[in-house]
This record gives structure tokens, sequence and C-alpha cells, in this order.
């Protein structure tokens, strides 16, 4: 929860004005809660959304991370909390009488409507003269680069291209806060890499406050400014890709975020964790009482692995399991002493270690880079 | 901030009043005039029935006094007997020829298809009693084939098994046509992978998975016979059943005490039926899972020609049949003239409402199919769109489904019964266009519903979310999108809705008055004053502008499509 009020920082290395600007709050969650009769969906939520930020909700399936779109939207209301947006509280109000755009997982377009029809779905009413929706609609096309498209049905055009409109139409009537639940989730791997770049630098031109709900942790960590890992109904963790990734706050997003070898020790004195006869070095470690027992992860890019490995003060004989060939890596299964690691290795590397030839390896890794866990973690 | 949430521990955020959306509130309110309107038309109704079957004719408690009286007449108890019987037997015909021609057609590669689907259709679009008319012409005392029955009748339990087979074969008939055609081909590559015989998949596969179909259309025939009122009138002679019983002793006894304990007795079967259906349908939904890949059966003439040659055969029954009531129609005077006229087409010469009672059916079938069709569907829409705390919505989708259960006939009794209450404030309904068609709706009303709902699932329920987020009413997008999408749907009930209401008798027997008397009761009337030609010729006319709008439906079918479905196409 300390996380949470880091000030925005963009995950990409180019910083655009959106994200730069030091936002102020726009959407508050306090002590936000759903229960469908005896289950409790979500509780306890406190969250805070800066102005122009891109935050996406990560965690598996029935974590909770729609039901808080949902809330937010007001299409399923809170049950108990308060939810504030630019100042206004929303928490039980309608979805027509609040400010936001959606695009569905399955889009929900208009399938007997033009591809303009669709766009212009929300553009009615005294402010909106034809030509004017004319424009606005040709301006939205334009943006997503659908103009050659417009005169067609939903049914006639691709996946992501359905998406694009989805989208076109939610950003039609500027709203505030733009809300995709699980956007991309239903088209080809290729497509979705590249409309989620698409999506991004979208975002950052306008500069719209958006809430992405994603159970695609590669997803979330190259769109969004900030990542709220979600489960069983609760906030894990509130935090910038880079910190959710390197420094997760509990046991739970380490093994969600990101890949870890993992195994249980126990926290001795100066800071070490003891697995059988063999000791080492843990930074984390001295956060944790010692005598206590300890859930360990360890990053497969920070096991290193080589003869070069005993030279630091670190270094631990382990015996080679697995070899699993991943392309540009091979991704080798490794016990030492019980303790079950993984290591990354590239492919020029690999051939050096002549794994076949020398089952047992010598590797190390760094003391800060070891993540480590009480077990029975308290609640709150 | 940590420190703050530590400090005042996990407080349970305040509890939150949500505010229902203009568009909420209109739903709610809609559903609740909803579910008035099914307590007038269906609920009251249902519950007069029951209270007159516990009264004495002086309206006094008698408990079941009713029901041991019904029990004790000879005459009563013989007469649910015969329903039971014939029903039964007129199941067991029906179920093999009806499971074969449905096979003929699902699941083999025989020509004509299209029109043995649609010779198949006609004993629906014509009223029940056709094909007694037409047995009467065939084996009646003066009947082309009356030597073959060697002294026998058929008038009685004969004549009415062979007209039931034939009103009941195309609703067999269609079940099983649905049940059959959701075949996993991949069940078939595997057993055939597994070297199993085509007999051995014939028991294993097919048959288990039609079961269900089988089950649901035996209820259907088994309820169908025992509540049907014009062929037992017109072909049953001195042979009595439960629907003529309840007719004699309300119409003909003014006893409406034991005309309701007959009514709950016709509602068993029908209630049993409604709780099979419900368990074969829940089945039958999961015997194919979303992932199934169709059966597309491959030509084999061991299993075709038989087939084809069954299909020819059961049409050219039902051809014979309705054609011997169009052929009898235009005869001067059975069996003696035989020349061809249009004099039993001159109604006012044999009835006193003469052409009067057709434009009675087609105006109560009209305001049927429109005011049916306008309410089932935005009942099922406000029912698929209610918010899911609502409370009213459960008991309105409850009361959608009690209809199935409610055969035409009982309805027609608990209608009577209800509005001519003299303290009912909706009695001068008595005697009007307007309660024929009430009583059409509600009787017809879960089947249709079912296919609204039907049609309302396949939209994506995230439209009128969509549209909130646009700040656009839900009745915007119910006009722009959900209409429009639904109009084959909507078409289809429509149709269902009128052709029904102009072929039933059983369901507007109770209800006629003397001003608005339907063109299938004039049937029965023509037929019981001896004129069978014109009885003949009303009937005629009546599946005669059935098969209009069917084949309207059909070809319009094609103009409404590019109207309003160019979407579908790619």
């Amino acid at each position: 929860m300390t996380m949470m009020d880091t000030v925005a920082v963009t995950s990409q290395a180019t910083a655009t004005p959106a994200a730069a600007r030091p936002g102020k709050p726009y959407l508050v969650c306090t002590n936000v809660g759903k229960v469908f009769g005896s289950f409790t969906a979500l509780r306890d939520i406190k969250l805070t959304i800066q102005e122009g930020e891109l935050v996406s909700f990560l965690g598996p399936s029935g974590c909770g991370k729609t039901t808080l779109l949902r809330a937010i939207a007001g299409l399923d209301p809170a049950t108990s909390g308060t939810i504030t947006q630019a100042g206004r509280d929303i928490t039980g109000l309608p979805p027509d009488q609040r400010d936001f755009g959606i695009v569905f997982q399955s889009y929900a377009l208009f399938p007997n409507l033009l591809v303009t029809a669709n766009v212009a779905y929300g553009l009615r009413g005294p402010d909106w003269p034809r030509d004017k929706v004319e424009a606005r609609v040709a301006e939205l096309l334009k943006t997503v680069g659908l103009s050659e498209h417009a005169r067609k049905y939903p049914a006639q055009l691709s996946g992501g291209q359905q998406q694009r409109v989805a989208l076109a139409r939610a950003l039609a009537n500027q709203p505030g806060l733009l809300l995709l639940d699980e956007p991309l989730s239903a088209l080809d791997a290729i497509v979705r890499l590249h409309l989620r770049s698409e999506i991004r630098a979208l975002q950052q031109r306008l500069g719209v406050t958006t809430i992405l709900v994603t159970h695609d942790q590669e997803e979330a960590l190259s769109v969004s400014d900030r990542i709220v890992v979600m489960s069983q109904g609760r906030i894990e963790q509130v935090g910038t890709p880079h910190e959710v990734y390197r420094t997760p706050a509990s046991a739970f997003v380490a093994n969600f975020v990101g890949r870890a070898g993992s195994f249980l020790a126990q926290v001795e004195a100066g800071s070490m964790l003891r697995v059988g006869h063999v000791a080492f070095p843990a930074a984390a470690a001295a956060r944790l009482p010692i005598g206590s027992s300890a859930h360990v992860f360890v990053r497969p890019e920070d096991v290193k692995l080589g003869e070069d490995a005993r030279s630091h003060s670190t270094a631990f004989a382990a015996n080679v399991t697995h070899v699993e060939f991943l392309g540009a890596f091979s991704r080798v299964s490794l016990d030492v002493e019980g303790m079950r690691l993984e290591a990354d290795v590239p492919q020029e590397r690999l051939a050096q270690l002549r794994l076949d030839a020398n089952p047992r390896q010598w590797l190390t890794i760094a003391p800060d880079r070891v993540l480590a866990y009480p077990i029975a973690r308290a609640d709150g | 901030m940590a420190d703050a949430a530590v400090l005042a521990g996990p407080v349970p955020g305040q509890p939150v009043r949500a505010v229902r959306s203009t568009d909420q509130q209109i739903v709610i309110a809609g559903l609740v005039i909803a579910g008035l309107f099914f307590l007038v038309a269906l609920i009251l109704p249902l519950l007069a029935l029951f209270v007159r079957a516990f009264q004495g004719s002086d309206g006094r408690f008698v408990g079941l006094a009713n029901f041991a009286l019904y029990v004790s007449t000879p005459s009563l108890s013989v007469s649910a007997w015969n329903s039971v019987w014939t029903a039964a037997l007129t199941t067991v015909i029906v179920l093999p020829i009806a499971y074969c021609f449905a096979y003929a057609l699902t699941r083999s590669c025989i020509p004509l298809k299209p029109f043995f689907r649609a010779v198949m259709l006609v004993p629906v679009l014509a009223p029940s009693l056709l094909p007694a008319l037409s047995m009467i012409y065939l084996f009646g005392n003066q009947g082309f084939f009356f030597p073959l029955l060697q002294g026998g009748t058929i008038y009685g339990a004969g004549g009415i098994i062979a007209s039931q087979v034939f009103y009941c074969f195309p609703h067999a008939a269609l079940i099983l046509m649905v049940a059959l055609s959701g075949a996993d081909a991949r069940l078939y590559e595997a057993a055939a992978a597994l070297k199993a015989g085509r007999l051995r998949i014939f028991a294993t596969v097919t048959l288990p998975g039609s079961i269900y179909g089988l089950v649901a259309a035996s209820v259907v025939v088994f309820t169908l016979v025992v509540t049907d009122f014009g062929i037992p009138k017109v072909i049953g002679g001195s042979f009595t059943v439960l629907a003529t019983e309840i007719y004699r002793q309300v119409v003909g006894l003014q006893n409406f005490n034991m005309g309701a304990v007959v009514g709950i007795v016709l509602l068993l079967p029908a209630g049993v039926a409604f709780v099979l259906e419900r368990w074969a349908q829940s089945k039958q939904a999961s015997v194919f899972s979303g992932r199934a890949v169709a059966y597309v059966p491959k030509p084999r003439a061991a299993r075709d020609l038989p087939l084809l040659g069954g299909c020819l055969l059961v049409t050219a029954l039902l051809l014979g049949v309705t054609g011997m009531a169009v052929w009898g129609s235009f005869i001067t005077f059975w069996p003696w003239n035989m020349s061809l006229t249009w004099a039993n087409f001159n109604f006012p010469n044999f009835d006193s409402a003469g052409w009067g009672s057709l434009e009675i059916s087609v105006r109560f079938a009209l305001y049927a199919a429109l005011f049916g069709t306008a309410i089932v569907f935005l009942v099922a829409y406000l029912l698929e769109r209610a918010p899911r705390d609502s409370k009213v919505a459960p008991v309105v989708r409850l009361f959608a489904t009690i209809p199935l259960a409610v055969p035409g006939l009982v309805m027609g009794l608990c209608y009577i019964m209800f509005f001519n209450d003299p303290s009912n404030p909706f009695g001068f309904l008595i005697g009007t266009v307007a309660i024929l068609s009430l009583n059409t709706i509600a009787h017809l009303y879960t089947v249709c519903h079912l296919t609204a709902v039907t049609a309302i699932r396949q939209l994506d329920p995230e439209f009128e979310s969509v549209s909130a987020s646009l700040k656009v009413s839900m009745w915007v997008t119910f006009w722009r999108v959900t209409l429009p999408i639904c109009i084959p749907a909507i078409i289809e009930i429509m149709v269902y809705m009128f052709v029904n209401a102009m072929a039933t008798v059983s369901a507007v027997i109770f209800l006629w008055g003397p001003f608005t008397k339907p063109a299938s009761v004039a049937v029965v009337q023509m037929q019981e004053a001896g004129f069978s030609s014109a009885a003949a010729a009303m009937a005629v006319v009546i599946l005669g502008i059935n098969v209009v709008v069917k084949v309207l439906q059909v070809s319009a079918g094609g103009t409404v499509d590019r109207l309003t479905q160019a979407w579908r196409r790619r």
C-alpha cells in the first residue's frame, strides 16, 4: 500500500506530455466492497488513480478486477465504501449519470449498424447537429485508422478492426475515464501485441485517464503507468510495472507477475536463509523474524550459471534436472539440496556450459535479488 | 497512508445506496404492469377454476365433495379412462412414424427434403378437426372404404385415434427434428473409429442423443390428444372423453363446479407434461456442448431408399387426408351427387353467421398476433434486462412459463368462470372479440415467450451497458438495435399466434358469444347440423388462410431479410 502515492511514471523510455504531467487524484476508491449474496467479491478496496494515468487491474480470473471495473462504471454498483470521480461522489449513481467510455471483451458493437452509426451512437441531442456528428465520426475513424471501412457492418471487419471501432465509439463523447475490460483477449497473439501499443499511444496522445482490466501480465507490464495486482477481491499491490516486477509486495504477486523458481527456507540471523545445510545471504530476510519459515522466489534471469559463479560469495553446486528450449534462450531447471530454481540462459552461453556433459553446475544469486515472504501472511 | 489504515483497522466502507437509472425504473414499472397483466389474464382465472371445484352450486365450500362425486359417477370416470387410453395409443402410433420421418429429414441424404418439410406442416395449419372430417368422408357410413370396416364404425375410439395421429404427427416430428439435428459428428467418428457397427452406433449414440426429444414429443402428443375438443366432438359419436365431457357439464348441464373438477383433472396430464418437458429440456441442453461439430450425413442407399419410401408414403397420406376434405368441400351431395360445386362455400345457407364467423376468426387472430407479439416480446426483453436484484422479475418469469401447463380448453373454462362472475369489473369482456384474443395470447404465451427469449439472448448483454455509458436510453437501443435484429423471431411469433388462433376449437369453444362465433366453431356446428360439406368447406377456408399467411411469411422473409438483416452477410 505504500506504493499508492507514487507519482505516475511511464514504463516506456520516452515520457510523453500526458504521463509526465504530475497528475492530481482523479478517481478515488475508499473502502469499496461488493457482496453478491453470501459471496464477497471485493473487500476494502483503497485506490487512487491520477488524471491521465493508464492503470491496469491485473489478476487471475475471479480476483475481482472486472467487479471493481463494473463498480466504477456503475454497471454493478459497489455495496459499500465510496468512489469519487473528479471530486464527485459517484458510488451509487447509475451508469448514465457517470462520465466514462467502455470497451468490452466482446466489443458489443451493434451488428445491424454501420461502423459510422456505431461510432456516432452516443452523439445525439441538440449539441450534435448532423454535420458536427459527421465531422467527429470522420475524425475518430481517422484516429483509429479505419476511415476506409466507414461504410461497413461490424461483421465485415476483422477482430482487431472491430476492437478499434469499439474504442472510437467509447471515445466519441470525450469521456473523462476510459474503461477497457479485457479488450484484447479475444484477438490473435500478433494482433494483440500490435493493438496494445496502439492503445497505449492513443491513450498518451489523448491524455485520457484509463483503466485496463487484464489477466495477461505481459500486457499489463508493457502498457501501464501503474498496475493494481488483485487476488480474492483484495488489492495485493499497487505500483509501477518495475516495482511490481522487482519488488513484489507479497508471495502472491511474486508468483503471479513474472516467472520465479520457488521453495521454502528458514530465516537465520544476519539476513541469511537456510535450506537443508545450505545457507545463503538474502537482503529480504532482514525483514523477517529469525527462526520463521519463508516462501522464497528467485527470478530465472537472476540465477547465473557457470564456473565464474564459483568466485562469488554465494555460490551453489546445482544439479541440472531439465532444459526447456524457448528460442532465444533456454530455461534450465536446477536442484540445489531440494531448492528448485530456474535459470534463463542464452543459447550461446548454453553451448559453452555443455550441460549434457556437465550436469552439475555452479550458480550464484545476488542477495538483493532474492524475494522472501513470511509463510502465514497477516491479512490487511 | 498505510499507517492510517493500520490504525483504523479494517473498517468496512459505509453501505451504498444505489440509485436506479430512469431506464431501470421504467423496466421495473413495466414488469409490475406485466405482473398485473398475468394476474388478470392467467393467475386469477386459474384460481377461479380451483375455487369453483371446491364449491357447491350455491357457492358454499364443500371440500372434496365434487371430486368424490366425479370419481363415483361412471360416465365421468369412463371419459377419463377413454381420454387416457386413446391418448396413449395415439402416442405409441405417432412416435415411431414421426421419429423415422424426422430421422430421414435430418440424418439422411434423401431428396425433396424441403417438400417433405412443407407438407408436414399442413396439419398444423388446419383446424384439428379437419382430419376427422376426412375420416368421415373416407370411412363414415357413406364413406369410400366403409365396407372395409366390416360392420364396424368410424364414430368412436378408432376414428378419434386415426384423426389424432394425423393432427399430432407434425408436432411430434418438429420436436424430434430439433432433437436429431443437434448431433455431434465427433461422437460418430469416435464410435466408428472404435469399430462399432451401425446398429450399435444407433443404439449407443443416436438414440441416447434423442431420448429427451422422444420424451418431450410423447408428452406433447399425449397432452394434445387429451385436451383436444374438435376431433372427439366430430367423430367421437357416443364415445366420451374428458374434453367433450367438460363441455357437456359446463354448456349442457350448466354444472360449473363439476366442469371445474374436470378442468383440474385435465390439468394433471398437462402438468406432468410440463414438468417432464422442463426436465427433458434441461437434459437436452447438456448433451451437446458448444464445441460440437455438426453431423453431416453422407449418402447411403441402404438407408436413404427405405427412408425416402417411408417419407413419400407419409406425405401421400397427409396430402390424401387433407385433399379428401378439400375435395369433399366441393362435392354437391356426398356420396350421391359427386359433381363439383362452389355451393358449399355459400356459408349463409348453412350457418346463421355466414361468412361473419371467418371475419371474427381473422379479427381475433390478428389482434392476438399484433398485441400478443408486442406483449410477449416486450415482457421477454424486460425480463432479460431486469436489474439483477429485482424482486418482480422472478415472479413474472414464473408466470410466463405457467401457460405451457394450461391447455387452451382449460384456459377457456377458467376465463368464463373468472370473467362471468358478476362482481368482476372485467366482466364486460365476455362475448367480445377481445376475450378470444386474450385467451389465445394467454394459452400460447410460453411457446412465444421462449422464442422471444432465445432471440434476445443471442444479443450481446452489454448493448445496454454501452448505451448507458454513451448516455443513450436503453429504449433507443431497443428501437435501433434489439427490434431490428429480432424481426425474424417477431414475425415467427406473430405467425404462430395467428395460425393457432385461426385453427383452434378447444380454446374458443367456451368463450364465443352470439356475435363472436369463430369459424372453427362454425365448422363444428355445421357438421353437427348435418352440413358436412359446408363444414369441410369452412375448414378448408381456414386452412387456406393459414397457408397463405405461412407462404407470405416465407416469401416476405426474403424481403424482410434484405431490408433488416443485411448486416448478417459478410
